[in-house]
Formats: C-alpha cells, sequence, structure tokens
C-alpha cells in the first residue's frame, strides 16, 4: 500500500459529525461551516433529524429546502421523505414516472416499514448533496457537506445502511446506489468523520465505544475529535490549599467571602475531574488529533461564540 | 399549590422519562427508582440506551435483558434506607424483538421464518423505531406480568418523542396497507389480485428495488405478516397504558437553551397526543450566586492577599453567568408548561462515587 498524506479534513466534501446529545454536535458542525464558507468553498450544513438550530442561529426559519445564510454558506433538514421522491424522480425511467404518483403512498408505506432504509435515504441525500453534479436538477454542487448526524447509535445506522442494502439486494438501482455511497463513505479523501464529546465520564466513554462500534460494524475510524466545553485554568494547586487553609483557619471571614471561596473550590474540583476525563479520552484514542474547545460563559450560544470556537478549531486542524 | 414530584408518582405505576439526549435522563430515571424503593415498593428499572449508561450509573460492569436484582449491599453507598427492591434491566432491541416474533408467532415455522430472513436478521437490531417499539413492547410485558409496584423506564436518546409514542402506530399502519401486503405477495398471484391499478406499481417498485430485495422483503413482510393480529392487539394495549391514569411522564431536562428548547418540543407533542406531563425534573442547575461586591473583595484580599481573591472572584463571575443562565432556562420552562411539579437538581460535584451520585440525585428529587 502507498502511504498517502491525509486529505485536510475541511477539502473533503463530506464530513460527519458524530457523538452523543447534549454534547455540542451542531455547534462544531457549525464551525466547520463556518469554516469552509471562510475558505470560499460552498459549504452546507446538514441536520439530520432536523431542529433547526442552525438556522435559529442566523435568525432564520427551518426550511425543508437548501436554505443560504451567509455568503457560501448553506443549511438544509435531511427529509427522508422528500429524499425518496428525489430519488424516484432521478432513477425511473420517464415512461414510469407517471405511476410514481399512484406508488408513492405504497413506497413511503415501505420505506417506513423496511428496517434500514430511512438511514439510506439520508445518507443518499448527504451522498448527492456532496456530488459535482447534483441529481436534482438545476442544483449547485457543494465543495463541502457537513452532516450533523443524530446521536450516535442512530448515526451508527447512517453509515453502515448503504453497505447492508449494497449486500442483500446484490443486483439492481438500490444495491449499485447503495455501493456507490458505501465507496464513498469509506474513500478518506472524500469522506472525514469528526467525533464531538465533553469532558465528562458518560460523554467520553460513548466516544470511545463509538469508536470501537465505528471499527467493528462500519470498517471507519474518527479524523478527529472535538472536546466542548473544556474548563478554563483555575488556581494552581498551592493556591487550593491556601484556599482551603483559609477556610479552615480564618475564623474571621465573612460568609459571603467563604461561600466565594467554596465556589471556587468546587468549579476547581470539577475542574480536575474534567482533566482526567480528557486524559482518558487522549489515552484510549491515542494517534487521533483531539481538538479541546473552551467552556463559553455565555447566557446562550451565538453566532459571535460559534465564530471564535471555529477559529479555535482551525487552529486545532 | 402544585403537589410535589414524589406526591405525584406516590399512586402511578408507570414512570416515563423523557427529554432530549445528554441531559441525565438515565441518572434521574435510576434516581427515580431508588427513591421509589426507598419508599418500599419493587421497582423494574428499564433502558434501551445501547450504551451501557445504566450500568456505569448503577457502578455494575454490565446489565443484561433479564432484569437483575440490585441486593442493599451493593446500593449501600447511596445512603439510601431502601425498604423495597430494584430490579434493572438493558433492553436488547434485536432480543426484545426476537422474543417478541416469538411470543406473537402461532407456530414454530413461522417464528422460524421470520427469525431466519435476512432482512430481519441484518438490520433489525439496527434502526430508527425498533428501539422505541421494543422498549414499549417491553414496557407492556412487565406491566402484565405484574411482578412490580412500579416501573421506570429512560426512553432512548430520540430528538423526537412522537417517534417511541408512534412506532406501534407505524407498525399497525404498514400492516393495514393491504394494497401492499397483495403487491408484496408472491409473484403472480400479486400481480393478478393487485390488478390494473396495481400491477404499474409493482412493476415500478420492482424495478426500483431489484428482484432479489424485493424478494428479501416480501418474504420478510409475509413472514411478519402472519403476526400482524398479535401487532395489533399489542399495539392497541400499549397505547391504553400509554394513557392510563397510573402512567406518567416525567419531564428531563437541563436549563441550558438548546435543551430547553427541545423539551418544550416535546412537550406539546405529548400535549397533542393527550397525554399530560406529570413532573419535570432540570438537572445541573445553577443556583444564584450573589453579584461581586466591594466587602467580599476587600474582605478575601485582606485573608489570602489580592492575587488569590481575583482567582476566587473570577470563578464566582464564571458562576454568575451560569446561574443566570439557568435561570433563563428554568423560567422558560416553568412559563410553558404551567403547573407541573417540579424539581431542580443542582449540579452536583463530580467524582463522588456512581451510586453516591444517585443516592444525592434520590434526595434531591424528595420522593419520599
Amino acid at each position: 500500500m502507498a502511504a498517502t498524506v491525509a486529505t485536510p479534513l475541511l477539502e473533503r466534501r463530506l464530513v460527519f459529525v458524530l457523538g452523543k446529545g447534549g454534547v455540542g454536535r451542531t455547534t462544531v458542525a457549525a464551525a466547520l461551516g463556518l469554516l469552509g464558507a471562510a475558505r470560499g468553498a460552498r459549504t452546507i450544513v446538514a441536520e439530520v433529524s432536523a431542529r433547526g438550530e442552525l438556522p435559529d442561529l442566523f435568525g432564520r426559519q427551518a426550511g425543508e429546502s437548501e436554505l443560504e445564510l451567509a455568503p457560501h454558506l448553506w443549511t438544509i433538514q435531511i427529509d427522508p421523505r422528500r429524499a425518496l421522491d428525489e430519488y424516484l424522480h432521478g432513477h425511473l425511467p420517464l415512461r414510469m414516472l407517471a405511476d410514481v404518483v399512484g406508488a408513492t403512498r405504497l413506497i413511503g408505506y415501505l420505506a417506513a416499514a423496511t428496517p434500514g432504509l430511512r438511514e439510506l435515504l439520508n445518507t443518499g441525500k448527504l451522498w448527492e448533496l456532496a456530488q459535482s453534479e447534483r441529481r436534482v436538477p438545476l442544483a449547485d454542487p457543494y465543495r463541502l457537506v457537513v452532516a450533523d448526524a443524530p446521536a450516535s447509535g442512530h448515526a451508527l445506522g447512517l453509515l453502515t445502511a448503504p453497505r447492508t442494502f449494497a449486500q442483500t439486494a446484490q443486483a439492481g438501482p438500490i444495491a449499485r446506489q447503495g455501493q456507490r455511497i458505501d465507496d464513498m463513505l469509506h474513500d478518506p479523501a472524500r469522506t472525514g468523520l469528526v467525533g464531538v464529546t465533553r469532558a465528562a465520564d458518560a460523554a467520553v466513554t460513548e466516544l470511545i465505544e463509538l469508536r470501537a462500534a465505528l471499527g467493528e460494524r462500519a470498517e471507519l475510524d474518527l479524523d478527529l475529535v472535538v472536546v466542548n466545553y473544556c474548563p478554563p485554568i483555575g488556581a494552581s494547586s498551592r493556591d487550593v490549599q491556601a484556599l482551603r487553609a483559609a477556610l479552615a483557619h480564618d475564623g474571621a471571614l465573612p460568609s459571603d467571602a467563604r461561600a466565594a471561596i467554596k465556589r471556587a473550590l468546587f468549579e476547581e474540583r470539577m475542574r480536575t475531574v474534567a482533566l482526567e476525563q480528557i486524559a482518558r479520552l487522549e489515552q484510549e484514542l491515542a494517534g487521533i488529533p483531539i481538538v479541546k474547545l473552551p467552556a463559553l460563559y455565555v447566557e446562550r450560544v451565538g453566532l459571535a461564540d460559534i465564530s471564535s470556537l471555529a477559529s479555535e478549531l482551525e487552529a486545532g486542524l | 399549590m402544585t403537589r410535589s414530584l414524589g406526591e405525584v408518582l406516590a399512586d402511578r405505576r408507570i414512570c416515563i422519562c423523557v427529554g432530549a439526549g445528554g441531559v441525565g435522563k438515565t441518572t434521574t430515571s435510576a434516581a427515580i427508582a431508588l427513591g421509589l424503593a426507598a419508599r418500599g415498593r419493587r421497582v423494574a428499572l428499564v433502558t434501551i440506551d445501547p450504551s451501557r449508561r445504566l450500568a456505569g450509573a448503577l457502578a455494575l460492569s454490565e446489565l443484561s435483558n433479564e432484569p437483575r436484582a440490585l441486593s442493599r449491599e451493593h446500593l449501600a453507598p447511596a445512603g439510601l434506607d431502601l425498604r423495597g427492591e430494584v430490579c434493572a434491566m438493558v433492553l436488547d432491541p434485536k432480543r426484545t424483538f426476537d422474543e417478541l416474533v416469538s411470543a406473537l408467532a402461532q407456530d414454530d415455522g413461522a417464528r422460524d421464518r421470520v427469525l431466519s430472513n435476512r432482512i430481519y436478521r441484518e438490520l433489525s437490531g439496527a434502526v430508527a423505531g425498533s428501539h422505541e417499539f421494543t422498549a414499549i413492547a417491553k414496557l407492556y410485558e412487565l406491566d402484565r406480568t405484574h411482578d412490580y409496584d412500579a416501573i421506570v423506564l429512560d426512553t432512548p436518546p430520540s430528538r423526537n418523542t412522537l417517534d417511541f409514542l408512534r412506532a406501534p402506530d407505524r407498525l399497525l399502519q404498514f400492516f393495514d396497507a393491504r394494497t401492499l401486503r397483495v403487491l408484496l405477495a408472491p409473484a403472480g398471484i400479486g400481480a393478478r389480485l393487485a390488478g390494473r391499478a396495481g400491477a404499474p406499481a409493482l412493476a415500478l417498485i420492482r424495478h426500483l428495488v431489484g428482484v432479489d430485495l424485493l424478494g428479501e422483503i416480501s418474504l420478510f413482510l409475509s413472514a411478519i405478516g402472519s403476526l400482524i393480529g398479535g401487532f395489533r392487539d399489542r399495539a392497541s394495549a400499549v397505547a391504553a397504558l400509554l394513557q392510563d391514569p397510573a402512567t406518567a411522564f416525567v419531564m428531563v431536562s437541563t436549563p441550558e437553551s438548546e435543551p430547553v428548547r427541545e423539551s418544550l418540543a416535546f412537550a406539546s407533542q405529548l400535549r397533542a397526543a393527550g397525554l399530560p406531563l406529570a413532573g419535570l425534573v432540570v438537572n445541573r442547575y445553577h443556583p444564584p450566586v450573589p453579584e461581586r461586591d466591594a466587602a467580599t473583595a476587600a474582605a478575601l484580599s485582606a485573608a489570602i492577599g489580592e492575587g488569590l481573591a481575583e482567582v476566587v472572584l473570577a470563578a464566582g463571575e464564571r458562576a454568575q453567568v451560569l446561574a443566570a443562565r439557568d435561570q433563563t432556562g428554568v423560567q422558560r420552562l416553568e412559563e410553558a408548561l404551567g403547573e407541573v411539579p417540579r424539581v431542580l437538581v443542582p449540579l452536583l460535584e463530580s467524582g463522588l462515587g456512581e451510586l453516591a451520585t444517585l443516592g444525592a440525585v434520590a434526595r434531591e428529587l424528595r420522593l419520599r
């Protein structure tokens, strides 16, 4: 096998952002989207199992179609039913199109009840967005597609469904389509996987398990790990000793001051535990680049916050 | 005056914890189960989160499909006086589905046809919808056996509560599409029965899906088709169970803006489905912090020096931002959810040990 230099993440066509719920997956997807757009690449952030979080950040309403948020930056909520409709129109011979209307409802039922077909349709749509020649008539191609995937277990389904269908169907359009998508997913020049977590026990464990499952079930690996909400630099260990001593010995300290010191010590203990979790992650996922993003102390994460996280992310890429 | 969460849960048989991913649903479910057991009830604690979270939260190396009774010695670090009992289990959706098929199949042949079908085998464990369906199928099973006084269910990490509520319906709706069954019946007969309207659609589906896959799907559907009656009965029984006044839906959230937004969406879905919320648990809450004042700053400087005082005050300012954020989040939840018993569980120190943490959460929930 020839040694190759890995394609930089943002130069790939399709980047999946994976992780447990609540770890800030969408924030990272949005930051990657901003970075792609800032480089002048026509970029789309695709939300699978839509929440419309990204349009919301830009003060826009989520819609079904591709929506321009800023120069070079687009977003879409992937909808399997719509993807199915597009697929039918793109793959059927003209003479059959007239029957689609009659059959759509049936095919919809088929899609709802056939295990895995929904995932296949979602991944198929992501694949379509990432093609230089779009299947959707008159649609412009994207240089970068960032997929904000659903929580871990469902995300795995997205990555395995194409191969499963290719193997089960063996021949026919679905088999061919499944194979094409699977080829792209396994081409490191075109597809990248980013795992997101936060510095907490459950989230770290789940990312480690997700990585193992990716290897076992999809023969894929993470290209990058992002740890969100990393604690700020706090007191040194000598400071901590001094604070503890003050609490223990200074009986004259007013209660407000005591409470303030207790808060600082509490934050410090939380920080220590968070750092232990980061160390565990680094040890378990040795070899995968890890970028740490700081915790934000804001009432609500806004566009400016994501821009600043994006620059930190870029520095770590 | 709103009743407390403890009072509300006292006379319920089933407690279903719903909420966005990552808000501490599993921990909350386990704490509720422990709290109910502390009141003397025999509790089944069920999760289908595939990632061993529940085992971790209970300080166990693993849990399985089989209910595992937790001994009092094991739970001692939680510091609760457990007069009742907790049995915990993690559903393996594939196995649960297999069991369901076995239970509903009329004979071994029908069972084997489904279980050995390639589509069923490769995909039944890994798909959206099957998690949700198996969870409620199991809930029904557990409720019917009357082995437990209370069942606490930790729902799957789904962005859409409706997926979970609609799972039985969706399956039924599909089986009720009789035309489709005709279409997918063994070739020839199917086409004849389908008549003029069905024939082109059949050709279309065949073209699209390919003959091999269609054959597998067709076998899958006809095999599982013999179980339709059973599924239908089961689904309506489950729907009735969800509507039962003895079933309580408890929303779990954190006060951050994104989980709050998702929680509110969940709540309106529940309302639309005619399933009222019985309680709200807000995890990782940062209680209010007094503003920085000159007197405290001076006292700190005098006691620990100016530099260290600044470190302490900076931590205070960070805590203040988080407290203000959480205040807003809780307010939004309260305004939208109205008079629902709610508990704010403060951010607890990490690194206490799993069971001590559970005990602390259980005490905060004040179920006793």
